[in-house]
Order: C-alpha cells, then structure tokens, then sequence
C-alpha cells in the first residue's frame, strides 16, 4: 500500500529532514510514527501527501510512484487519502454539517449523496446531535471529530493523522484513538504521527520511530519506542 | 463540473464579495466610473460622427471647365468620375443655372439689374459638376485626380467646417482613449486588490481544499466569479444611468434649444445603446475576469 525506498528528502538550505528511509505499510495497517520534534514525522506525511517532493529515492502508494504522478493527477490522488491535524483546520464561518459535506463538494459529489453521506458520518463520530454547531461552539475533541468525519467522508484508503490529539486532554484522546481504532477496524489503513507516549502504550499497534530523519525503530504491537 | 459544483462556485464567489463588502464596493464604483466615462465619450464620438456625416453630405467639390469644354464633355467627364468610390453624388449645373443661381443670392434687391445681362449670360463659362462626398476625408486624393484632367480649369472646395470636426472628433477620442485606459488600469488595480485579499483572507480554506483533492478549477472559480460579478455590476448600474440621462439629455435639448434641431440632430438612445450596452458590458466583465485572472495567477499557486 504505501511503500518508501530511500527516501531522501532535504530543504533548499541543505538541512535534511529525513535521510534515507524505507518503509512498506500494508493495507489496512494501524501504525504509529513516534519520534521528537525534528525527526521528520511531519516531512513524512508531507511527502505521502505531495505537498513536497523527495531529494531522492521513491515513494509508491496504491502501487503508484508519486514521482511519476502528473500535476493534474495530484487531486485525485489526495481524495484517496484523508488528513486530520492538531489544529483540526475547520472552516470557522461554516457549521458541522458544511465542513464535512465542504469535502465532498470539492469532489463534486451530487447533493443527494452529500446529504446521505454526511449525517452518516456525523453518526460514526457522535456528533449527529451537533450537526447546527459552529467549530467555536464545539470543544476541542468535537473539533476533533468534525476533522474525522470529513476526512473520512469521501471514504478514502489511507488516513493520515498528523498529531491528532496534540491538543486534547488525556481522555478526549484516547475517545479519539478509539474511533480511528473502529476506522482501521472498516478497512481503513491509518497513519499516526504522535509523540503521546500514553496513547501509544495503550494501543500497542505497530511503531515505527524515527530520529534526525531517520527510522530508528520498527516494532510490531509494540509500545512506545523510547 | 457539475451543475451542483457550478452552483457552489457561484455561491462562493458572492459570498467573497460580501465578504470583502468595502473593497468589493471600491472596486465595483471604480469600474462604474470607468464605465460610465467610457459611455459618455461613446455618445460624444458617436454623436460627433453622426453630425459629422450629415454635415460632410453637404460638403462637396465644384469643378469648373475651360472655356471651350462642352456639355457634353462635362457630362461624360462626370460620367467617368462617378465609377470613383469616395463619390457619392455629381450634380452637372449648367451656365444658365449658375446665372439663375447667382442672380436669386446678389440680385435678390434689385433684379433689374440683372435683366442687362438677360440675352448675354455672363457666367458662360461656368457650367459645373458639384461633385459629393461620401468621405470627406478622401477629399485631397479627388482634388488631385481632377487636377490632372486637361479640361478642368478651377476646382472650389469646401471641406473646412469638416476637416474642422474630424479634427475635433478625433481629438475627443484620443482623450477619451487616454482617460479610459488610465481608469480601466485603476479598475484592474482595485479588482485585483479585492481578489488578493479575498485570497489571503480564504488560504486556510484553499490549504483545505487542496488536502482534500479540490482541482484548480474548483479552487479558482469562486475568486474568478467575484472578478466577473462586479465587473457585470460595475457595468450595468452606469449603463442604466446613462440610458436614463441620454434621454433626458436630447428631450431637454430638443425642447430648450429647439433652434438647433436640424443644426445638431442627435442620435437616438436605442440607436446608441445597440452598440454601447453590449461593448460596455463585455468590457466590465472582461476587465473583472482579466483582474481577476491575473491575481489568480500571481498569488495563488495551485
């Protein structure tokens, strides 16, 4: 599914982010990439994302060499893969219902589906109640959610979760593990950066930990790598 | 894209102007003003060109002959010029007409005078072609060519009141060209403006948008919407104020001035906006798309 071979990947200013790694995630894995600040993790997720290109090396996902990949074939490619950050990055002037169903008119699903689809979701991720709410009207975990459910709307292969709990207390996190758990349990292959060593502990999914740009670790059902 | 996605886009795109409410409102009085200047000058132009060709029906050419030229002559010599394009009319006066003529001006008081004359025609020799012009502008090239026909001995021309308003005419339109391109610049300016900060203002949602697999298409219509909506806005409000006032303008004039009806004849507003009301609007449309288009390109990277 997602396949790494000496990825390189270094910034105009010659400083390397990651140098030289090699990682083969199969479908429908759960995995964690841990690591501190500078090790790369968010390059990584950049790099599957083709917001930026390797230095070297490449990177296949679903079989195809991103390198290869045309510029008007990117958007396609991104709607196979769903995003959620630490900062959530709704649309503050848009309720719950339109930051999800916003997913879907980028993709320019018909209304029907969007109506269907959208209320669905919101029920996966407990928010069905909520759907009227503005992003400031929501907590933190909510926000959270929302982020999920509009990830997951275009029911994409891969989810990318770049730090998804940074900024949630101990037990909205783990809430939030608990759904990307029941989402890896659909099919879903899901991708976490963390450094929340609990999270992490308590999962006990496979780890790959990287240092300076570089794995350092790669354990299966393991803890947190220290 | 599908009609659902137009839509969105659509929606969007006026949003951002409500969003952006003062500089979408600067914008779309700058591109009225624009408009509206280039409306006014439209009219003068037109109206100028309009005056210009009834006063060039009455502008012509007389052609005179030498002594022992006849008739016939001057009529075939007429003949031959009328297959020339610039001619619209050629009028053969004859010696007799041109004394009747010149009788009814000079001895209008005392015609008595002129009885002397009656079995000797002192204009003999003047029988003449009064040529028309379609083109007074054509007018030196006729006189040249009539210059090099043997028999002609004078030619008269009067085409000063004419070059006298082309000149003017073409005055006017360097003006209005020179005063309309610096305000179509500014239009693009302010146009270009509103959308770069309706771009800033919406880069969390494009950095969204680009995550989730939106194509430039998608991205770009929304801002390139706002663009053409106050470039159609900024274009109709001084259409219709200008349809409005040109007709007051001649009632006014045709009522007030009623000595000048048959000196100044006006176009009629229909006439006009024939041709104003498509031009003006496509020229606000196309500087929103072109400003729009252009900050597109310089600020958003997709």
């Amino acid at each position: 599914m997602i396949k790494l071979d000496n990825v390189v990947k270094s910034y105009q200013n010659g400083v390397g982010a990651i140098n030289g790694i090699s990682l083969f995630i199969d479908r429908g894995e759960f995995v964690f990439i841990v690591g501190d600040s500078g090790s790369g993790k968010s390059t990584l997720i950049k790099l599957l994302l083709k917001e930026l290109e390797p230095t070297e090396g490449t990177i296949r996902v679903n079989g195809v060499n991103l390198a290869r990949m045309k510029k008007r074939a990117i958007p396609k490619y991104r709607r196979k893969i769903g995003c959620v950050f630490q900062d959530f990055r709704l649309l503050k002037d848009r309720n719950v219902y339109e930051n999800v169903a916003f997913a879907q008119r980028v993709v320019a699903t018909p209304t029907r589906q969007i109506k269907k689809d959208v209320p669905a979701m919101l029920s996966l991720v407990g928010l069905a109640e909520k759907y009227k709410s503005f992003p400031r009207q929501l907590s933190g975990g909510e926000q959270q959610r929302v982020a999920l459910a509009r990830a997951l709307v275009n029911s994409p292969d891969i989810l990318l979760a770049d730090e998804p709990t940074g900024n949630l207390d101990p037990k909205t996190s783990r809430e939030i593990m608990k759904l990307l758990e029941e989402i890896n349990a659909r099919g879903t292959t899901v991708l976490v950066v963390t450094h929340d060593q609990d999270i992490v502990n308590t999962l006990k999914k496979r780890v790959v930990r990287m240092q300076k740009g570089i794995i350092v670790g790669d354990k299966k059902e393991s803890g947190y790598i220290g | 894209m599908r009609l659902s996605t137009i839509g969105y886009c659509l929606q969007q795109g006026i949003k951002n102007i409500w969003r952006n409410k003062l500089f979408s409102l600067a914008s779309t009085a700058t591109m009225a003003a624009c408009i509206f200047m280039f409306g006014v000058f439209f009219c003068m132009v037109q109206n100028f060109q309009h005056i210009l060709r009834e006063v060039e029906e009455g502008v012509g050419v007389t052609v005179f002959f030498q002594e022992d030229t006849s008739e016939d002559e001057i009529r075939e010599i007429g003949e031959q010029l009328r297959s020339r394009a610039e001619i619209r009319e050629i009028v053969y006066v004859s010696a007799d007409a041109t004394w009747e003529e010149y009788k009814k001006i000079y001895f209008a008081e005392a015609p008595e005078l002129a009885d002397g004359f009656a079995s000797d025609n002192p204009l003999a020799n003047h029988a003449h072609l009064e040529i028309y012009m379609k083109d007074v502008a054509l007018q030196q090239d006729l006189v040249d060519y009539l210059s090099s026909i043997e028999q002609v001995r004078k030619i008269n021309r009067s085409d000063k009141v004419a070059e006298m308003l082309t000149g003017f005419n073409r005055l006017v339109s360097y003006v209005s060209v020179a005063i309309i391109g610096l305000l179509l610049a500014v239009a693009v300016f302010l146009i270009s403006n509103t959308v770069a900060i309706g771009i800033s203002v919406r880069k969390e949602e494009i950095g969204i948008m680009r995550l989730i697999g939106a194509k430039n298409s998608f991205i770009k219509a929304p801002f390139l919407t706002e663009g053409i909506t106050i470039g159609l806005i900024g274009a109709a409000i001084p259409l219709g104020v200008l349809y409005y006032f040109y007709n007051r303008l001649i009632l006014y004039m045709a009522t007030k001035f009623d000595m000048l009806t048959g000196v100044l004849d006006f176009l009629q507003v229909n006439e006009l906006f024939r041709v104003l009301a498509p031009v003006g609007l496509i020229l606000g449309v196309g500087i929103g798309l072109f400003g729009s288009a252009f900050t597109i390109q310089r600020h958003l990277k997709v």
